[in-house]
């Protein structure tokens, strides 16, 4: 249950810089704008993926979607309330690991579920989400003990375990080799057409969102607007080598300053 | 090829011993033939006659004692006090704001300018050793922690908020073992300062430990025990920095290390 409603959303940080050099556009003192009245709306329930070039402003969108940070102006609604702090309705995994490093896999997965009554039932559960991640043996494992994949499937077990209303993913895929990918990109896309969770990830891969989203918006600029927003209603498992899909998927690689595919 | 510390400590056990062997070897040289009488120059043989001689009739155990006794009291107020203040001076910007300046003020200040004034508010024996000893650990421990907890990865504090810690549960399962490696490192450093100031302190206020053991033989003209008293305190500042070091090792900062 997460519909999601982004407001003439600004963001501003201030300008650290003490010296204005030259040709430098921005003065001491002066707010740099990262993001410039976005307006975006997500139905509940849909798979959205965002792209954007790197330094646009989608992980600073996510923070404060997620309420880690506050908006200069605008708002974001969540099923018609404000966003003013973090909740465990919604689970962030975050763009570099988050998970807590002085802890073992098991430990960080309990963590979303250390309330649980049932000792048993909570063992179990966490167990579940770890074996579902192919993580099993690998409970009594420190982070650094794991390799970046593992490290990344631990953290969405984690997240997973909370069964969160919403899953906000910020480029959960990095770093991963291509057939863990494939995995997860799989996992993820079941978790949205079996168990029907929002999930709103960004992402580097083009094709990463063309075959799994609902929902794509491409951010850019500077500051960042909304280039472009569009719901695809292709049935999955897709193609995105033909058809209409290959037309838009040039669209954005344009959208994105590249003008040749190889 | 070129080798690496452990492979050559590996190579030959002795080698850590060489420049040990060499200054012993000088020692006795210079004893023997520089011309200065066994009293004010004794020669490691007579040293170690010495040693043998206070180890047999406990002085020396009883000094040492006295010493690592005021060390370690000293020490254990001054982290008792100064993690937790280190921990709200990095944790409520409010007490930061009003409590580092003094901080700052009263670090510089070397502890043995404190000896006058802890003489008199705590006469003589073992409290004025123990408050100097507090002292120089006190500050290193509580600015060593702030800034570890100043240093606390963001994302950490988000994954907290994010699965709803409660203020206590973040201090416990997020700060605490968060800054547990660098607090280690603090401690390790405040205990070889503790050490260097309790000889400083004993020399002026006590009737036992190793500082009094070297300023009451320089009175008695007996270089031998004053030397004694320097090779034991150098002999347990190497054993408190290996306890230190082994506190280091422990499971639960082992993350630090690997990642
Ligand atoms: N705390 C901050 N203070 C000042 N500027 C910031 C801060 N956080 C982010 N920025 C700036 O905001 C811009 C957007 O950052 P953001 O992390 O949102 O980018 P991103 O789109 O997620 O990029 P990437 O794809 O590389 O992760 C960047 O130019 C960055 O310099
Ligand atoms: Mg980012």
């Amino acid at each position: 249950m997460a519909s999601i409603k982004i407001e003439n959303l600004v963001k501003a940080y201030p300008n650290r810089r003490h010296h204005r050099r030259k040709g430098d556009p921005y003065v001491p003192g002066q707010m740099i704008k990262v993001l410039d009245d976005v307006n975006l709306e997500f139905a509940d329930g849909e798979m959205v993926c965002i792209l954007g070039p790197s330094g646009c402003g989608k992980s600073t969108m996510l923070k404060i979607l997620a309420g880690f940070d506050t908006a200069t102006s605008g708002r974001i609604l969540v099923d018609g309330r404000e966003v003013t702090e973090p909740t465990s309705d919604y689970i962030f995994v975050f763009q570099q690991s988050g998970l807590l490093p002085w802890m073992t896999v098991w430990q960080n997965v309990e963590l979303g579920v250390r309330h649980m009554q049932d000792e048993e039932e909570k063992a179990a559960q966490i167990q579940e989400y770890i074996d579902m991640v192919e993580l099993s043996n690998f409970e009594q494992h420190f982070p650094h003990q794991l390799s970046g994949g593992m490290q990344r499937r631990a953290e969405l077990a984690r997240a997973l375990v909370v069964n969160p209303d919403m899953l906000i993913m910020d480029e959960p895929f990095t770093g991963l080799d291509f057939l863990t990918r494939m995995k997860m990109r799989e996992e993820v896309v079941n978790m949205h057409e079996f168990i029907g969770k929002s999930i709103l990830m960004v992402t580097h891969d083009i094709d990463d969102a063309l075959v799994m989203a609902d929902h794509i918006v491409v951010m850019g600029d500077t500051p960042a607007r909304v280039k472009l927003d569009r719901k695809l209603t292709f049935d999955r498992p897709r193609d995105i080598g033909t058809g209409e899909l290959a037309e838009l998927r040039d669209e954005v690689y344009f959208m994105l300053g590249v003008s040749y595919v190889v | 090829m070129l080798r690496s510390i452990s492979e050559w400590r590996g190579a030959n056990q002795l080698l850590p011993a060489v420049a040990f062997a060499i200054v012993l070897v000088l020692w006795e040289l210079v004893a023997r033939f520089s011309g200065w009488s066994e009293t004010v120059f004794p020669g490691p043989l007579a040293v170690l006659g010495s040693i043998g001689e206070m180890v047999e009739n406990g002085t020396l155990l009883q000094h040492s004692a006295a010493s690592l006794y005021r060390v370690t009291v000293g020490f254990y107020i001054a982290a008792l006090l100064g993690i937790p203040l280190g921990i709200l001076l990095g944790r409520v910007a409010l007490a930061n704001v009003i409590l580092n300046p003094l901080i700052q003020f009263l670090r510089p200040i070397s502890p043995l300018a404190w000896i006058p004034l802890a003489m008199l508010w705590f006469g003589i024996g073992d409290k004025p050793a123990i408050f100097l000893i507090f002292l120089s650990s006190f500050f290193p421990i509580v600015v060593s922690t702030a800034v570890a907890v100043g240093a606390i990865n963001p994302i950490y504090f988000q994954v907290s908020a994010n699965f709803c810690l409660s203020r206590k549960e973040t201090n416990l399962r997020i700060v605490i073992p968060a800054i547990l490696p660098d607090v280690v490192t603090a401690l390790r450093i405040s205990v070889s300062i503790a050490w260097l100031v309790v000889v400083a302190a004993e020399m002026i206020a006590v009737q036992s430990g190793l500082g009094y053991l070297i300023l009451d033989s320089r009175n008695a003209l007996r270089m031998d025990y004053v030397m004694v008293g320097m090779i034991v305190i150098g002999l347990i500042g190497v054993f408190l920095d290996y306890v230190m070091r082994r506190l280091g090792r422990l499971e639960s900062t082992a993350w630090a290390r690997k990642s």
